[in-house]
């Protein structure tokens, strides 16, 4: 797993690096962005309609051939459909419990990815392959359960079975970030620990000062996945949140649509609204993210 | 020092050591348990042995949700895998403005499941929705996508395709991996785009293409959110999923005990599949350093 062979090392001399990647002939390119604007066109659409149902009125959306510019664009629709339910507090509330396992789960897989990767100790590979074989594990097993100890713990309506699980390494599905970190700390020269060791650091203090500061690229990707899977958990709520002033955006929009069946122009809206915070997000981090991705080396 | 690293090692894994039994270990103990009880939740759970699991076989709607969800899986994970290893050639390309293609084949995977869910009710809306008015305009027979039982599958398959960008990621990420001077050599024997392809990327991206795979099947036997909001099951259980069968037993009918003994069998169905992937692997997969490990 260390020998991820970078191109680098098995490019013979003389020959230049993009060799293999060179710029493509003029209709190589032309087919090039034919394929982009085919694949991209289906991807964008219904993103299209979502956003042009969510600036029009009912009347306009049930007619026949679809019309596709919003004639008078119906800006209120935003305003109407986020204030007819609570959504600054589902907002709020999603945000909280975000919050709360990204930073849980950052820390406690960093601190065990740390461990897994630079500390020896007894036992440690068994533990560890014992832990991942826990990403393979279906949901549906340990849901009930789980469900079961919640309402013992007299914990259902609370934020506690959607946070705690988070600052214990992710439990379940959530080892694949121990994994995943462990594998981009080991790409960090040990001789950096060994320096900090003969200065007298405790191994804490490598870990924050020495191996946390260059994995900067794995802790994003870690932070998006998380941010992203909280903020888009529907199961968990539903599971366990039941008083509305507790809800998440997930479950508001889920009522939102039972309820308002009809104002589609109010759904979409809302649906608009959930989505917009996310899309950004990833595009001011797509860079970290997708070089964390290749880095990591998922693929092996 | 031996012994003090230990020390730290042990108490930085703690969390997660403790997160593994309490949340994994302990719940799969007890979910074995309770598929041997009769039980409703609030009461006290009755041992039937093997009862529950000897019940599967006569239950119409066991057999059911495992054929809808052998039907959706054998769809959508071929079909995601071609799209997305498409995709993910043509962004390993040096194209302009590639940040923007990256989100914009990304953006559908980031999609919350429910806003998705309402997002596509509208499109698969047989008089006013997208699909059918393009259809309609293109002078093509239009359909009842998910409100028909012969189309509901094909319609959430093609609603789960839309979402292939952590496929295409991983893609991305196993072809940026492909050593370039295998690509030299190919283009010094005089081979063109088509040998490189088929010489090169396709061998050396098996252990990506089988990493996709497998992850692509194990996710989709647990779909879950589409059947519970967009669906419910319906037409005539025509998507009534095998995890939504699950939770409808668990926790709208209260049979707890029943519906442990379906998550078993979920499991043990992964298993077998997830062993018959692996074992057949060894004929196609090709592994650069497999006699390092």
């Amino acid at each position: 797993m260390t020998a991820l062979a970078t191109p680098e090392k098995t490019r013979p001399r003389g020959v230049a690096p993009t060799a293999g990647l060179r710029r493509p002939r003029r209709y190589g390119r032309v087919l090039l962005y034919a394929g982009l604007l085919l694949g991209a066109i289906p991807t964008i659409l219904p993103f299209v309609w979502l956003v042009r149902s969510a600036l029009m009125a009912d009347s306009q959306m049930f007619v026949a051939p679809p019309e596709w510019i919003p004639r008078p664009f119906l800006w209120s629709n935003f305003g109407e459909a986020l204030t007819a339910q609570p959504f600054a507090l589902y907002l709020l509330n999603t945000v909280i419990i975000a919050v709360v396992c990204v930073i849980g789960t950052v820390f406690t897989c960093s601190v065990a990815a740390f461990s897994f990767s630079r500390l020896r100790w007894k036992g440690r590979n068994v533990v560890f392959a014992a832990l991942l074989s826990a990403v393979m594990l279906p949901y549906a097993v340990t849901i009930i359960p789980t469900f079961v100890m919640w309402e013992r713990l007299g914990a259902i309506d609370t934020f506690a079975p959607l946070t705690v699980p988070a600052w214990f390494a992710g439990a379940g599905g959530g080892v694949f970030n121990v994994f995943l970190l462990r594998q981009f700390f080991l790409t960090i020269p040990f001789e950096l620990d060994e320096a900090a060791y003969i200065d007298g650091a405790s191994p804490w203090r490598v870990y924050w000062t020495v191996v946390m500061p260059l994995s900067k690229p794995a802790i994003v990707v870690v932070t998006i996945f998380t941010f992203i899977g909280t903020w888009n958990d529907f199961l968990g709520p539903l599971l366990y949140l039941q008083s509305e002033e507790k809800y998440t955006l997930s479950l508001g929009l889920a009522s939102f649509q039972s309820l308002f069946i009809t104002q589609w122009g109010y759904l979409m809206a809302a649906s608009a609204a959930m989505i917009a915070p996310i899309i950004a997000l990833f595009f001011f981090l797509q860079r970290y993210f997708i070089e964390g991705v290749t880095l990591t080396g998922i693929k092996n | 020092m031996r012994r003090y690293e230990a020390r730290w090692g042990l108490l930085m894994a703690l969390p997660a050591i403790l997160g593994f039994v309490v949340f994994t270990v302990g719940p799969m103990i007890a979910s074995l348990f309770f598929s041997l009880t009769e039980w409703q939740i609030g009461g006290e759970p009755t041992f039937v042995g093997v009862d529950n699991y000897v019940g599967l076989a006569d239950d119409e709607l066991f057999w059911k949700s495992l054929g809808v969800t052998t039907y959706y899986t054998l769809g959508a994970v071929p079909l995601t895998l071609v799209v997305s290893f498409a995709v993910a050639m043509l962004l390993n390309q040096k194209a302009r403005g590639l940040a923007v293609w990256r989100t914009i084949f990304y953006l559908p995977t980031l999609v919350p499941a429910i806003a998705n869910v309402v997002l596509w009710i509208w499109i698969f809306n047989p008089d006013f929705g997208l699909l059918n008015s393009l259809l309609r305009q293109a002078g093509l027979p239009t359909s009842q996508w998910v409100y028909s039982e012969t189309t509901a599958i094909p319609s959430l398959i093609i609603m789960s395709t839309w979402g292939f960008g952590n496929t295409m990621v991983i893609f991305l990420a196993g072809l940026q991996g492909v050593p370039r001077h295998l690509y030299e050599a190919v283009s010094i024997d005089g081979g063109g785009p088509w040998r490189r392809f088929w010489h090169v990327t396709l061998p050396m991206m098996t252990p990506t293409i089988f990493y996709n795979l497998v992850v692509g099947v194990v996710g989709t036997f647990q779909v879950f959110t589409q059947a519970y909001v967009m669906t419910e099951g319906g037409p005539n259980n025509s998507t009534l999923f095998y995890v939504y069968y699950i939770f409808r037993k668990a926790f709208t009918e209260s049979e707890m005990g029943y519906a442990s003994a379906l998550a078993w069998v979920l499991f043990m169905i992964i298993m077998v599949v997830t062993f018959l992937m692996f074992r057949n692997a060894r004929r196609w997969v090709y592994y650069e350093m497999a006699g390092a490990r």
